[in-house]
């Protein structure tokens, strides 16, 4: 203050300098935001709408789509059947089925299974201790290993029998849930026989559940190797069954018929689920193509609502910025500002917006009974998405701001 | 006290204001105005006491003219200059009182010394002072909108105070003000002036300018300086 009152001349090569620290510029940003929030809910109501809109739309596009895939059926996803087109009651596949498929990629398990021919000799019967060895009406099945696993067999009791003895050809059966209580087996411990022909199997196991096969509850199994070993049939209605990694079936279901008779592949006819990934990508691309244009739109409307609001505050606050740069403000003092105000405005709007857009989601999703999916990284990004519309539209007002010229304090 | 040096020099100043028909609101104005010296302008309306302010106060730019402040010479200077010179040197007081109306006595105060670059912390011990100073520091943290008019004007002579401006510039401080509040301002405004402040006040009330020690009247444009009083 000695200084700048000393006698002209000397001291005043010293270039005075209009100076405005960041923190001030916050504070000052932040106070005219804060002080005034009627004012400030007003302005950021376009941006709120539009924040939420944004969220709105994307969250439920991502729900709706989370619906669609879900209503494809994981288990027909990953299902490919091979039939045969003429069958003539001889071998179809080939004894190495299991082997032939697990080599593709994206197979989980497969294997082949056909019924044995009705015969009176090869009447399934319990071992006469059990039940008096009355002969019953139970299919025969002949299945690989791969067969079975690809059928998605649970076990009740005891084990499957694997390729350990399929390889061996060995005398071994797994009975289903239904034919086991027909049969009157119920524990596979004490190493109980079914009669096939004159042959013993031994019961390895209880088959629970087989939810692609339902039929194999019904039935007595074997291992389609022995079946070759001892009976030959060829059987009836051979069929493979392939479990594949989901995504694969499409894929699977183009290779298996050449793996399986590269000599005739013709011959087969190969089973293949709806592609789902082509399927929800269809509606997936639909649905959200629209979705996303509604959020940019409701986006740019917020950008807009915030401009337009933050020039018609600039203009009503006309005096207020003359008098700042009446007081020293340069005009970069009076943009950044305005700016900043902006942007603060627009975070609040932001984080507003997410809130409101997340609970129209639950509420949206319950009524509908949807499972919610709101990608989080979104709804933390709203307020980021909020300052930077908020930035974005303070930059014209600002700029507008800035020319005031301050002689208007002395005309008001 | 200092010996008294100019504090502005004005030379053939000229202000138009281009439009249809173009209006030449000064017309070759010249004087010198020493540290220390309180001068009332006074003069008809549409005489160009405003339009005068504004060119002191660097808050317009002459049309042709020289003008040195505190002994620098200012015509010219571009838009950033300008706005440092008013922040360091410059202190107004306005009819219209220009306090921000949602923001405190404090705020307000503070925000003369704000575009200075001075830190908080020293802003508010200085305002405080100041605030003091006009006989408001039980008001000091109310909101600007719940004050009266007079106190308003004590508010902004506070903020010009803050600053410790060269040259104080006052547009009818009293314009609206009734005469208990307009003799407040008014003794603030004397107080600053044997504090050794300089000061320029446009007024149209005789009383007002019978204070001061110098006067200018304005006619059409021009400046006479009819009875050339002594110093006090
Ligand atoms: N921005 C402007 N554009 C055009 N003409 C203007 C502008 N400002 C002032 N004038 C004109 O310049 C002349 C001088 O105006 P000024 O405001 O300086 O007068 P004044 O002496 O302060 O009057 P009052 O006592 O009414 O305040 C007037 O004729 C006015 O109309
Ligand atoms: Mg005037």
């Amino acid at each position: 203050m000695e200084d700048s009152r000393s006698p002209s001349g000397q001291d005043m090569t010293r270039e005075p300098n209009s100076a405005l620290r960041a923190v001030d510029v916050l504070f000052e940003a932040s106070t005219a935001v804060w002080r005034r929030p009627v004012r400030t809910l007003l302005t950021a109501l376009g941006t709120i709408v539009g924040v939420a809109a944004f969220v709105m739309t994307t969250g439920l596009a991502a729900t709706a789509s989370a619906q669609v895939s879900s209503s494809f059926d994981a288990l027909e996803a990953t299902e490919v059947r091979v039939q045969d087109v003429q069958p003539d009651g001889s071998h179809l596949f080939p004894a190495d089925v299991d082997v032939r498929l697990s080599a593709l990629n994206g197979v989980v398990a497969a294997g082949v299974i056909y019924e044995l021919r009705h015969d009176e000799d090869l009447a399934a019967r319990g071992s006469p201790s059990l039940n008096g060895g009355v002969a019953a009406q139970i299919p025969i099945l002949a299945a690989s290993p791969g067969a079975l696993d690809a059928s998605r067999v649970t076990v009740g009791s005891g084990v499957l029998y694997g390729s350990f003895h399929a390889d061996r050809a060995e005398l071994v059966a797994v009975l289903g849930r239904v034919a086991a209580d027909d049969l009157g087996i119920h524990d596979v411990s004490a190493q109980p026989a079914v009669f096939i022909g004159s042959r013993a199997f031994t019961v390895v196991g209880i088959i629970d559940n087989a939810v692609r096969n339902p039929g194999l509850l019904l039935s007595v199994v074997i291992p389609s190797s022995t079946e070759r070993k001892y009976f030959g049939s060829g059987g009836i209605e051979a069929e493979v069954v392939i479990d594949t990694e989901p995504g694969a079936a499409s894929l699977i279901g183009r290779q298996a018929a050449l793996a399986l008779r590269p000599d005739d592949p013709e011959r087969l006819r190969v089973l293949v689920p709806p592609d789902p990934a082509s399927l929800r990508n269809a509606v997936e691309s639909e649905v959200t193509a629209l979705y996303y244009a509604l959020a940019g739109l409701s986006l740019a409307i917020g950008t807009i609502a915030i401009a337009n609001s933050t020039l018609l505050n600039t203009i009503e606050r006309r005096s207020e910025i003359g008098l700042r740069r009446a007081l020293g403000a340069k005009r970069s003092h009076i943009v950044r500002q305005v700016v900043v105000e902006a942007s603060i405005t627009g975070a609040f709007a932001g984080v507003v917006g997410a809130a409101l857009a997340v609970t129209g989601i639950g509420i949206i999703s319950s009524l509908r009974e949807w499972t919610a999916t709101i990608e989080p990284l979104l709804v933390a990004a709203a307020p980021i998405l909020g300052l930077a519309t908020g930035a974005l539209a303070g930059v014209v007002p600002a700029a507008r701001a800035s020319r005031t010229p301050p002689a208007v304090t002395l005309r008001s | 006290m200092n010996p008294p040096h100019a504090v502005v020099e004005v030379e053939g100043l000229r202000k138009d204001y281009t439009g249809e028909p173009p209006i030449r609101a000064l017309r070759e104005v010249s004087f010198t105005i020493v540290s220390n010296d309180f001068v009332a302008v006074t003069g008809p309306s549409g005489s160009g006491k405003t339009t005068l302010l504004a060119l002191l106060g660097l808050l317009d730019e002459p049309t042709a003219g020289e003008y040195r402040l505190d002994g620098q010479d200012v015509s010219g200077l571009n838009d950033r200059r300008r706005a440092a010179i008013r922040a360091h040197k410059v202190g107004f007081v306005f009819q219209a009182f220009h306090l921000i109306d949602y923001r405190t006595v404090l705020e307000n105060v503070q925000l003369g010394l704000m575009y200075q670059g001075v830190r908080r912390p020293q802003r508010i011990s200085r305002s405080l002072e100041v605030i003091d100073h006009v006989g408001l520091r039980h008001r000091a943290q109310a909101p600007c909108s719940t004050l009266s008019g007079g106190e308003r004007q004590r508010v902004a002579i506070a903020r010009v105070l803050v600053r410790e401006p060269s040259l104080i510039l006052c547009d009818e401080p009293t314009g609206n003000l009734d005469s208990s509040n307009t003799d407040q301002v008014l003794m603030l405004l004397d107080q600053l002036h044997s504090d050794g402040m300089t000061i320029v006040l446009i007024t149209h009330d005789p009383a007002v300018a019978h204070r001061a020690n110098r006067r200018f009247e304005m006619t059409d444009g021009r400046l006479s300086e009819p009875v050339r009083a002594g110093h006090d």
